[in-house]
């Protein structure tokens, strides 16, 4: 096995700019969806090919991963007339989007597709609560789950939280460092028309809300929303012939995972996480460093986990993370904004995809804020990002993608604007 | 083969349905010791390595040949959370509760340097209760504690935590600040 100081060079070049994104689509963030997941996932399928200018019959494959908690490609796929050669609908949570896209990508080399659309689609508020309250909570608790069910350790927050206390323990990281995450998130949200909150919050909201488990208050956790959202990947050629601005994927890595994926506390320090392993790999495949990435995507499950990401993916020094997130950098107008469209705290948890999405938006320069559309049809950006204002980064041309399945788990995509 | 030499065993603790099933050899096995209150952890025949949680095969070499073999429950508390909002229903009366990771004194730092027995529990009082608020209070990264038992059913116990109070402690655990 590779070690991660070992990497071939060549591997991952050959696919770089090869495939991209070139349409996204989303359905309403909201609780309380009134409706299914598969007539949301048909929805947000059919505004990201309306979005690309794709017709059924130029879409062959379809991906989706849920937590048994979603619909199936089979029956989205008939519902929007398309005829699949490659389908599949894989389990998995929030380090699923970058891993999906790049399986996309796989599948279409080997011969077995054109263009794939990948899916996720929830009623994390009204079905399966993804905080684990409702149906989740009464499950019988059986097998490997016998071993941390049983402590009332079952929620994601309170999952990972021990990595999160011993980051504090670790590096002196404090509470009110990592609140900037949702203090910039929100500020993010506010200029995002779609998000289902958009009030701006500061850092003493933050650490006065109520706790829900140590380190986490209710403000340093995402919000449950009923939503599916959509990607469409194809060849880099495919997409002269589509709509938009392409998002050409320069790398990809997925699911890389600590030693002892069974149970990732085994193999410390318990406050690095995946990105650790990931990040060489990740900027091998991509060619470039994350020094050039002018936006980026660190899932935000939890505050911390936005911060740990950029920190292990080497976007500060390791234990400085929460300088990092409460220096401005990652504030629209800081140096590298992160999750500009609110993300998973503020605009509504999907589990990932969203934040492939608004990085698709950010690349192509058609960040969807309030900002007058001009003559062309193109959004005439103003680059205020005060309240209700632009959200798009300037000249945005090469954006990062750090997703999130535990702090033993993570995904990672670098996209860079096509012409 | 298809036949089982177990019962599966249904329980409920805390609201909470506790299944194991029959066909889980491993997990049978781990949890009968701890109904009779002996901690034991699978050893690997050829490498000598203990593992946790249970599992099929060493996670160092790769063996499927083990011995189960007691453990002593002794060890400092490595993380920790404290849940103030419970997730299952039946926990709200004990908020705010404590789930421990606790690097268990044996094998400690071994086969590297970061790796540890890290094993799950709550904060428990000496005859297995969730802890009350107070006893929540003195405990952090750094603590020590000692294994105890949570009785569910007759065949069925789960291990916990509680203050170690015959150990040297620390003069004052990392706890979260409040």
């Amino acid at each position: 096995m590779a070690q991660i100081d070992q990497l071939d060079p060549e591997l991952g070049a050959s696919l770089r700019e090869k495939y991209a994104i070139v349409g996204v689509g989303e359905t309403e963030y909201i609780r309380g969806s009134g409706t299914t997941t598969r007539a949301m996932a048909v929805r947000a399928v059919r505004n990201a090919m309306d979005d690309a200018g794709l017709e059924p019959g130029q879409v062959d494959g379809m991906l989706s991963y849920s937590g048994m908690d979603s619909t199936l490609s089979t029956f989205v796929s008939s519902d929007l007339g398309i005829r699949l050669n490659f389908y599949m609908d894989v389990l998995g949570g929030g380090s699923s989007s970058e891993a999906l896209i790049g399986i996309a990508m796989g599948v279409i080399e080997a011969g077995m597709c054109e263009t794939v659309a990948i899916f996720r689609s929830m009623n994390g508020h009204s079905q399966t609560r993804v905080g684990g309250t409702g149906a989740r909570a009464v499950a019988p608790v059986v097998s490997e789950f016998l071993h941390q069910r049983s402590y009332g350790w079952q929620s994601p927050g309170q999952l990972f939280a021990p990595s999160f206390l011993r980051h504090m323990y670790d590096y002196g990281t404090t509470p009110e460092q990592v609140a900037h995450v949702k203090v910039a998130h929100s500020h993010h949200a506010s200029n995002n028309p779609k998000a289902l909150y958009n009030n701006r919050v500061t850092v003493d909201d933050v650490v006065g809300s109520r706790m829900i488990c140590k380190p986490l208050h209710l403000l340093d956790c995402c919000v449950e929303t009923d939503n599916a959202t959509a990607i469409i990947v194809t060849s880099a050629a495919r997409a002269k012939d589509c709509r938009q601005v392409p998002a050409l994927i320069r790398g990809v890595v997925g699911r890389v995972s600590k030693p002892r994926a069974d149970l990732h506390y085994q193999a410390g320090p318990i406050s690095t996480v995946a990105g650790h392993y990931a990040a060489p790999r990740l900027w091998r495949n991509a060619d470039v460093g994350p020094e050039d990435i002018d936006v980026t995507g660190s899932y935000d499950a939890f505050t911390f986990t936005t911060m740990l990401q950029l920190e292990d993916y080497g976007f500060c020094k390791k234990g400085e993370g929460g300088d990092y997130v409460s220096n401005g950098t990652i504030f629209l107008g800081g140096k590298r904004p992160n999750n500009t469209s609110g993300g998973h705290l503020c605009e509504g948890y999907t589990h990932g995809v969203s934040m492939v999405v608004e990085n698709v938006r950010q690349l192509r320069h058609e960040a969807d804020d309030s900002c007058p559309i001009g003559p062309d049809g193109k959004r005439q950006h103003t680059y205020d990002y005060s309240e209700g204002g632009c959200r798009q980064v300037k000249d945005a041309e090469l954006s990062a993608n750090l997703g999130w399945a535990t702090p033993g788990t993570g995904s990672a995509l670098v996209m860079r604007r096509g012409a | 083969m298809s036949d089982s030499n177990y019962q599966t065993i249904v329980a409920d603790y805390l609201g909470m349905t506790l299944q194991v099933d029959n066909l889980d050899n491993e997990n049978q096995a781990y949890f009968a010791h701890c109904a009779a209150h002996n901690f034991h952890l699978q050893k690997c025949d050829d490498c000598g390595l203990i593992r946790y949680p249970v599992g099929t095969a060493c996670a160092w070499c790769a063996s499927g040949n083990f011995a189960w073999t007691p453990v002593e429950g002794k060890g400092t508390v490595h993380s920790y959370t404290e849940v103030a909002h419970a997730i299952q229903p039946a926990f709200k009366p004990y908020v705010p509760y404590m789930v421990l990771v606790v690097d268990l004194d044996t094998q400690k730092g071994a086969p590297t340097e970061h790796e540890a027995l890290r094993v799950f529990g709550n904060l428990v009082t000496p005859d297995g209760v969730l802890a009350p608020p107070e006893a929540v209070a003195k405990v952090g990264i750094g603590s020590r504690v000692r294994m105890v038992f949570t009785d569910i059913v007759d065949g069925l116990a789960i291990p916990q935590w509680t203050w170690d109070q015959d150990a040297e402690q620390p003069g004052r655990p990392w706890r979260y600040p409040e």
